[in-house]
């Protein structure tokens, strides 16, 4: 299949393309930017006039509820999806049932993945086993099945001993570890951010130096092992700041932030909204303003989906007992888009956190337009308002707190390895 | 959208469900004091029945225990001559099948008009809210650490009644407002009759981190906190708090935030000491104040039950 995407404004924001050029696609790899290669006659002409052409997004926490979570979501839902929202490339966290903690499980998952032909699915192991905190789990063997890191996802890990020796084996052989920073015990019964919303509201409240705390806890033991660190979802702007130093000083750390926590405060919990009831909580506006500058300025490296579908009934509860996590994967350009021109930011460095930037935490080679490369490819209507309406996602989460809001920039056409995956109607 | 409009109000701006004292007007609130204060001749009465709910099904729906306040919520809507109907539900059977939202929607089709509604959960008698019929009231009669609306309004009812003006009122509510739902209903019942000076008192363990958002001033010396106040609110402090990670011992509590009669005497002359109840004597209280002549504590039962008439019938009414 050779494809001619024509009249696209282009931008790549690893090659800091900003400009109207074509592209040519031939037998999956990207063989034209610009100029015709000789020769080459396409089977199929999309016309991207008034559209942009960018890299397929990245996106570094997107759960597919598989396995054991089936009731929530499939795989073929979330891949559904995924590609809908321009993501040709996902990382999936452990947090399954089983979690993902031998190979079996990583190699069942890739290949489910690989047979749906979509987008591509990068497992995050566990780094202990059932994440239970007690036993690490075989990390080369699960490298091999497939891993490109190790987390502990939203579980906690209250043994520092054992967080040390962790990070120190992970250490030996190279492998990242992402961690979601957080002290068990401050964090321990709290549903909300420890500020007025949950004073006033008389919601059980989790600290911000639930999060400063474990962030100084693997920072040293970072800097003792020397181990790669990547920080899930940061919530505060003091945690922000401690990385922001951190990465001065030279240590190999990175971070990134859920696309809810750029644009919503403990304010937008309102009267009990369960779909605010997410994981990290809804923190203030000031620290919501430092995540958002902390994202501009490249401290935060990506901006993710943190995507979680949730059915109705574990969600339909009072605010403290549903179940956390919001829907995202559709959401993820818009919401990145909305950032971008809120902040003033050049379309290059907005894509960049979605693209390129993800693609380096994640160690793999996507998120670029390049001769020779895969042509995962977004084409997108920038100028496109799209209301949210939860049953017209993709996903079988149908949980966002952005129900009813109307978001510039729509999904027109997904490749992966130069097949359309996904034409919007 | 409903989850960020005032749940509580109708499009005429009265009130369709009694969900906290936040949000609602001084307008609203004054209203309930002056029905509820003709409800008092009511149950003064050898026939201490009105016609008012006559033919109205009321489901007293509990999720956590309450002997007291399903009562005098029971006592209250039998005196407006509705048909009351108690359910006890428990917490533990319902994790394991129904859920809230269930349990409402099979009451409702049993023809409900109000239902009065404790959870443990704060903001669960918002969930129920938001998914009744329109024609069907909410009640919060306790949720969690949130709101006890009536209890807060029953409170306003007895300091009006002694003290007549809130705006000329210094105020101390003491104990364990971290966990009380009391405290916070109490709080913004204060503020929005025009208290001037309100004070929260009781150690750092048991303050919310933000209280003085909700326009207190804290204390943790109880001798400074009660000097020269008009009303003493006191807090019940639950058993399991009173030894732990919250504070030591009950022993303890009772020396810096326990009211005996010396730390009442720093308080003005004249001033009354509330208490929602259950009491924990020597605990939060001494005998000698909890029974001596500047407690109301009993009278504050009475007008409860006036409340909870003034609440319902006005909620039929709109």
């Amino acid at each position: 299949m050779k494809i001619h995407i024509k009249n696209g404004h282009l931008i790549d924001p690893a090659s800091g393309t900003d400009a109207r050029q074509d592209i040519y696609i031939a037998a999956g790899k990207i063989v034209g930017i610009g100029a015709m290669p000789a020769g080459f006659s396409a089977n199929r002409t999309i016309d991207a006039n008034s559209l942009i052409v960018c890299p397929g997004l990245v996106d570094l926490a997107m759960r597919l509820r598989e396995p054991g979570f089936e009731y929530m979501a499939t795989l073929e839902s979330e891949m559904e999806a995924a590609i809908a929202g321009g993501i040709t490339s996902l990382a999936c966290p452990p947090d399954t049932d089983p979690p993902l903690d031998e190979p079996g499980l990583v190699e069942m998952l890739k290949f489910r993945a690989r047979n749906l032909n979509q987008a591509h699915v990068y497992p995050v192991g566990a780094l202990t086993v059932g994440l239970k905190g007690t036993h690490l789990t075989e990390m080369a063997e699960l490298t091999d099945a497939g891993c490109v890191a190790f987390s502990h996802a939203d579980a906690p890990l209250t043994d520092t001993q054992l967080l040390l020796r962790a990070l120190q084996y992970a250490a030996t052989f190279d492998f990242p570890v992402w961690l979601r920073p957080q002290d068990a015990g401050l964090a321990r019964g709290g549903v909300a951010h420890d500020g007025q919303v949950a004073t006033r509201l008389g919601l059980p409240a989790i600290p911000v130096c639930a999060e400063t705390i474990a962030v100084s806890t693997i920072l040293l033991l970072a800097r003792e092992t020397g181990v790669r660190i990547h920080f899930c979802r940061l919530s505060s702007g003091e945690a922000v700041d401690m990385v922001r130093k951190a990465k001065q000083q030279g240590l190999r750390v990175t971070c990134d932030l859920a696309v809810h926590h750029a644009h919503l405060s403990e304010m937008d919990i309102g009267y009990f909204d369960p779909n605010c009831n997410l994981t990290p909580p809804l923190r203030s506006q000031r620290d919501r303003d430092a995540l958002r500058a902390a994202l501009a300025d490249g401290t935060i490296d990506a901006m993710c989906s943190d995507h979680t579908p949730v059915d109705d009934d574990a969600k339909q509860l009072p605010f403290g007992e549903a179940e956390t996590g919001a829907t995202a994967a559709e959401l993820l350009l818009p919401l990145t888009l909305k950032w971008a021109t809120e902040s003033g930011l050049p379309l290059t460095q907005a894509l960049a956190r979605i693209t390129s930037d993800p693609a380096r935490v994640l160690g793999i080679k996507a998120g670029s337009i390049e001769l020779g490369a895969s042509a995962d490819l977004c084409i997108f209507d920038p100028a496109r308002y799209w209301k949210i309406a939860p049953q017209a996602l993709k996903s079988q989460g149908k949980n966002t707190p952005f129900t009813g809001h109307e978001l510039a920039g729509k999904v027109c056409c997904t490749l992966v390895e130069g097949q359309i995956v996904y034409e919007a109607a | 959208m409903f989850l960020n409009s005032n749940p509580q109000l109708n499009k005429n701006g009265e009130l369709h469900h009694l969900l906290s004292i936040e949000g609602l007007p001084a307008e609203i609130l004054r209203q309930i004091l002056d029905t509820a204060q003709s409800f008092v001749g009511v149950t003064q009465r050898e026939v201490k029945k009105v016609p008012l709910l006559r033919g109205k099904a009321i489901f007293n729906l509990f999720f956590e225990p309450s002997t007291r306040t399903r009562t005098t919520f029971e006592i209250a809507a039998k005196r407006l001559s509705a048909d009351v109907i108690n359910l006890a539900i428990n917490v533990s059977s319902q994790s394991k099948g129904e859920s809230v939202l269930d349990t409402v929607a099979n009451l409702s089709a049993m023809q409900a008009d109000m239902f009065i509604v404790r959870h443990s959960q704060s903001g669960a008698p918002y969930l129920i809210a938001r998914h009744v019929d329109a024609d069907i009231h909410v009640v919060n009669a306790g949720d969690g650490r949130h709101s006890h609306p009536t209890q807060g309004l029953l409170d306003m009812f007895t300091v009006r009644h002694y003290k007549h003006d809130f705006t000329q009122l210094r105020v101390a509510i003491v104990g364990d407002v971290l966990h009380s739902r009391v405290a916070r209903s109490q709080i913004h019942a204060l503020t929005t009759l025009g208290v001037p000076e309100l004070r929260v008192i009781g150690p750092q363990t048991l303050l919310p981190s933000h209280v003085e958002k909700l326009g207190v001033h804290v204390y943790h010396d109880m001798t400074k906190g009660l000097k020269d106040v008009d009303v003493v609110m006191m807090l019940r402090l639950q058993n399991e708090r009173m030894q732990g990670s919250f504070l030591p011992s009950a022993q303890e509590f009772f020396k810096f935030y326990g009211l005996t009669a010396e730390k009442l005497a720093l308080a003005k002359p004249d001033a009354i000491v509330l208490h929602p109840g259950p009491m924990n004597r020597g605990v939060e209280i001494d005998s000698d104040v909890a029974d001596g002549n500047q407690s109301v504590i009993l009278p504050q039962v009475t007008f409860g039950i006036a409340i909870r008439m003034a609440v319902m019938s006005i909620l039929a009414g709109n």
